[in-house]
């Protein structure tokens, strides 16, 4: 099985003195389901942040879905990017937009049909269950509404890889089954690799994943 | 709501420029036409006691339009219309000669004194009235009109950069969110600026438009047309498409340059 993401010696830092992650080595296969846990502030965003090429390593060598992400041109990380379905901690909608135009950004990224992004972004809006706040505005929702939207964007253009921030945080279970169903569902049917970063690992999950844990600036695989 | 408001701080700006770049200049035009006017109007009287080649006078200065020499017949006959025809050529033989000197355009106080001394150096001239004081207070206050206009528009071009430099801080961070947004999805550049140069065409045109027919409606009105009248002069307040074409011109250069300015100094944040 090959790999999307292999990290050696990989040492990330907001500055040149305070590494946050210090030297991991790791990797994730093609089509895995991934958790990443660690206390807070612990450093699972800021990983996250490297795996899209928001945060490039100060040491050690990062390649994701083959593209070399330390020394990587912008127009190749943008093609690397428009694979990828990220689910922001803060989610990051644009506020100016609708929630169907917030959905569609990587079809429109990417090139898509309108008829296609139409039939698309109403899918996923069932799938979410927001179908009743269609053409509401971000800021018209609650946060658990928001992170919804958030997580349907990242599956509409059908990622190789899904990178996902808490994507359950602000979910009642209910709401929070029904992410985890997404993501499954992605995972075993389009063999989209899942990366997920959480407090609690749902103990509902059929699919065989792989648990990172982040503690003192070092990854552990947790079996 | 907020992106429409960031949308009128921008036409706004740009009308306020467009208005004051108008303006000077209509004023320039209306000068001008005035300067064209008194021009036209006015004449410098030469006095010679002997009759003067007209064609070598003319050469003197090329400020000099033309020349004629002024019948003097009519003036003499009024003093005495007892004077017979011998007398009456005899006086017209004595009498010193008058030309009237009529000028390209209206002269600044230095080049009527330049004038002179060189009508001077011709030794039957005896004498040369230039009527420069009735002339010169209406050409000063013209003057000084122009430049109160000059510097009013300069001071508001100014003002309105400055404001615009404040604002731009404010789109620059209404703009920042989606950009960076659509960055992380790998939109390329051009993509997630899009809309912002969208924006900017879409505010100079607009801005420059409303200017536009905003002078082409001041020149229709019966109000100003006769104002214009009542000082001797018509002038154009807003020519055709090459006043529009400027306005476009300048509303876009500064438009464009925002949004350029935008793009450029824009940085991913995560
Ligand atoms: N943009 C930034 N600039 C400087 N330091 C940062 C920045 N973002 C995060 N940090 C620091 O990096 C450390 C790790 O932050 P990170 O967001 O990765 O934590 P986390 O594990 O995601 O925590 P949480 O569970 O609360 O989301 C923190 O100490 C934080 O202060
Ligand atoms: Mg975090």
């Amino acid at each position: 099985m090959d790999k999307v993401i292999v990290a050696e010696g990989v040492s990330l830092g907001y500055n040149n003195y305070e590494m946050i992650i210090n030297e991991a080595t790791f990797s994730i296969d093609n089509g895995s389901f991934v958790f990443i846990t660690g206390a807070s502030g612990s450093g699972k965003s800021t990983l996250l942040k490297s795996f899209f090429g928001a945060l490039k390593p100060k040491k050690g060598s990062l390649i994701v879905g083959g593209v070399e992400l330390n020394s990587v041109s912008s127009s190749k990380l943008n093609l690397l990017r428009k694979h990828l379905g990220i689910v922001f901690q803060d989610y990051k909608l644009v506020n100016e937009w609708n929630i169907e135009k917030n959905i569609a950004l990587p079809l429109l990224i990417n090139g898509y049909e309108k008829s296609v992004i139409e039939k698309q972004v109403e899918s996923l809006l069932k799938h979410v269950r927001l179908k009743h706040q269609s053409g509401k505005f971000p800021l018209e929702l609650s946060g658990g509404e928001q992170q919804r939207v958030a997580m349907a964007r990242a599956l509409a253009h059908n990622p190789i890889m899904i990178l996902a921030d808490e994507p359950t945080g602000n979910l009642d279970d209910y709401s929070s089954q029904l992410i985890w169903n997404l993501l499954e569902g992605a995972n075993e049917q389009l063999e989209t690799t899942v990366v997920v970063v959480t407090h609690r690992i749902p103990q509902t999950l059929k699919v065989d994943y792989k648990h990172f844990h982040i503690e003192k600036g070092s990854i552990y695989e947790v079996n | 709501m907020r992106s429409i408001k960031n949308h009128l701080s921008l036409i706004l700006a740009l009308i306020s420029i467009l208005f004051a770049m108008q303006t000077y200049i209509v004023t320039k035009r209306s000068i001008d036409a005035y300067k064209q006017n008194l021009s036209s109007n006015y004449a410098i009287v030469v006095v010679s006691n002997r009759t003067l080649d007209i064609n070598k006078l003319k050469q003197t200065d090329k400020i000099i339009k033309d020349i004629q020499q002024i019948n003097v017949d009519k003036s003499i006959k009024k003093i005495d219309s007892t004077l017979d025809e011998k007398n009456i050529e005899f006086l017209k033989l004595t009498l010193p000669k008058f030309y009237k000197v009529i000028l390209k355009k209206y002269p600044l106080p230095s080049e009527i004194e330049k004038l002179k001394k060189k009508l001077f150096e011709n030794k039957s001239v005896t004498k040369i009235e230039d009527f420069k004081s009735s002339y010169e207070q209406t050409y000063k206050l013209l003057l000084l009109f122009y430049d109160v206009v000059s510097v009013f528009s300069f001071l508001i071009v100014v003002i309105t950069v400055l404001l615009i430099l404040k604002e731009l801080r404010i789109w620059q961070f209404s703009h920042k969110e989606r950009m960076n947004i659509m960055g992380l999805f790998g939109a390329p550049r051009w993509l997630s600026s899009a809309v912002l140069f969208r924006l900017a065409i879409v505010d100079a045109v607009l801005s420059s438009l409303l200017v536009y027919f905003s002078f082409l409606y001041i020149q229709g009105a019966d109000f100003i047309k006769e104002q214009f009248e009542s000082i001797g002069i018509s002038v154009t307040l807003v020519s055709g498409f090459e006043d529009f074409g400027v306005m476009l011109g300048v509303a876009l250069s500064i438009s464009l340059a925002l949004a350029v300015l935008i793009v450029i100094t824009h940085k991913e944040e995560v």
